[in-house]
């Protein structure tokens, strides 16, 4: 029993070290806390390559996270908060990168090897039949 | 039919893995500062040693380092003495004491000895975050013209500093 106890002790320690990690943030109503949370996933962490800003633990993303948090207080706008990142830390911090010429490829890839693709497939039918055809005549 | 279609996709094959292999060994966590090509941000911090305020005019004149540090920072303990070596090379170098405690930091200094023309206190890590800073240690490089032109993510040590110094002018 007195084990149980202790572990269920240890167990509540353990929670309330993980909620006491970070100072609980208020916000003046849901939608902010909606942006806030899309935000903080669509940013990415600057130190820990593959974590948005919303899963990383490392100091900076904490950092981060309140410093967005307090922009959207302010009544900044989601854009004006995606500049003042990308000013400091550079397109990297975005998972969606911007269109631009050197992005281009990247959004425009995918569409340009569909369409050579269905071009190949259009041109071996068509050259198939035809040759079918040859033959049967 | 013309038989050098067969190859493109060897071609396209060919120059994927030479792009792709070329990247194998390349630091990941390496990330280029959005700031090169800009001045040093406004601020308005206090010093470490005296408790005065200052902004842009205290900055050197010259060219410099500017060195983001703080005592809870291993790497930073590794790279001091090697600051301290430039430093009595001649090199100015104005630290930026990050996220770190007031009374710790004047001792951390007055035991390992002081490389810095000025250290500013960024205990909140806002001036941090203005000039992109992930971490502990980080050395940017500021042109005489007071432009950022180079930022170094790490330990500063001679093969570092032999491959970067002719930024500093």
């Amino acid at each position: 029993m007195r084990m149980i106890n202790s572990f269920l002790v240890m167990i509540a320690l353990l929670a309330s070290s993980c909620i006491l990690s970070e100072p609980l943030m208020t916000f003046s109503s849901s939608l902010n806390q909606t942006r806030f949370q899309s935000l903080t996933q669509e940013l990415r962490c600057p130190k820990c390559q593959n974590q948005d800003l919303a899963d990383s633990q490392s100091g900076i993303a904490k950092d981060l996270r309140t410093q967005i948090h307090f922009m959207i207080e302010q009544g900044k706008t989601d854009q004006e908060i995606v500049d003042y990142m990308v000013a400091r830390y550079g397109n990297f911090v975005l998972y969606r990168p911007k269109y631009s010429a050197v992005t281009s490829v990247l959004w425009m890839g995918p569409v340009a090897f569909l369409v050579i693709g269905l071009m190949v497939f259009v041109f071996v039918v068509c050259r198939n039949k035809k040759r079918r055809m040859g033959e049967t005549s | 039919m013309r038989k050098w279609v067969l190859f493109l996709p060897l071609i396209v094959f060919i120059g994927l893995g030479i792009v792709l292999y070329k990247q194998l060994g390349a630091n990941p966590e390496y990330m280029p500062s959005a700031l090169i090509g800009k001045p040093v941000p406004d601020f308005t911090l206090v010093t470490l040693q005296a408790d005065k305020v200052l902004d842009q005019s205290s900055l050197p004149k010259s060219a410099y380092l500017l060195n983001f540090w703080a005592t809870w920072c291993p790497t930073c303990e590794e790279e001091h003495a090697y600051l301290n070596q430039l430093a009595n090379q001649g090199v100015p170098i104005v630290g930026i004491d990050y996220k770190d405690d007031q009374k710790k930091a004047q001792q951390w200094l007055s035991i390992k000895s002081n490389p810095y023309q000025l250290v500013l206190m960024d205990e909140l890590g806002k001036f941090g975050v203005d000039m992109g800073v992930t971490g502990a240690p980080e050395t940017f490089i500021v042109n005489t013209k007071g432009i950022i032109v180079y930022r170094y993510q790490g330990a500063m040590d001679d093969v570092v500093w032999q491959k970067i110094k002719g930024y500093l002018q």
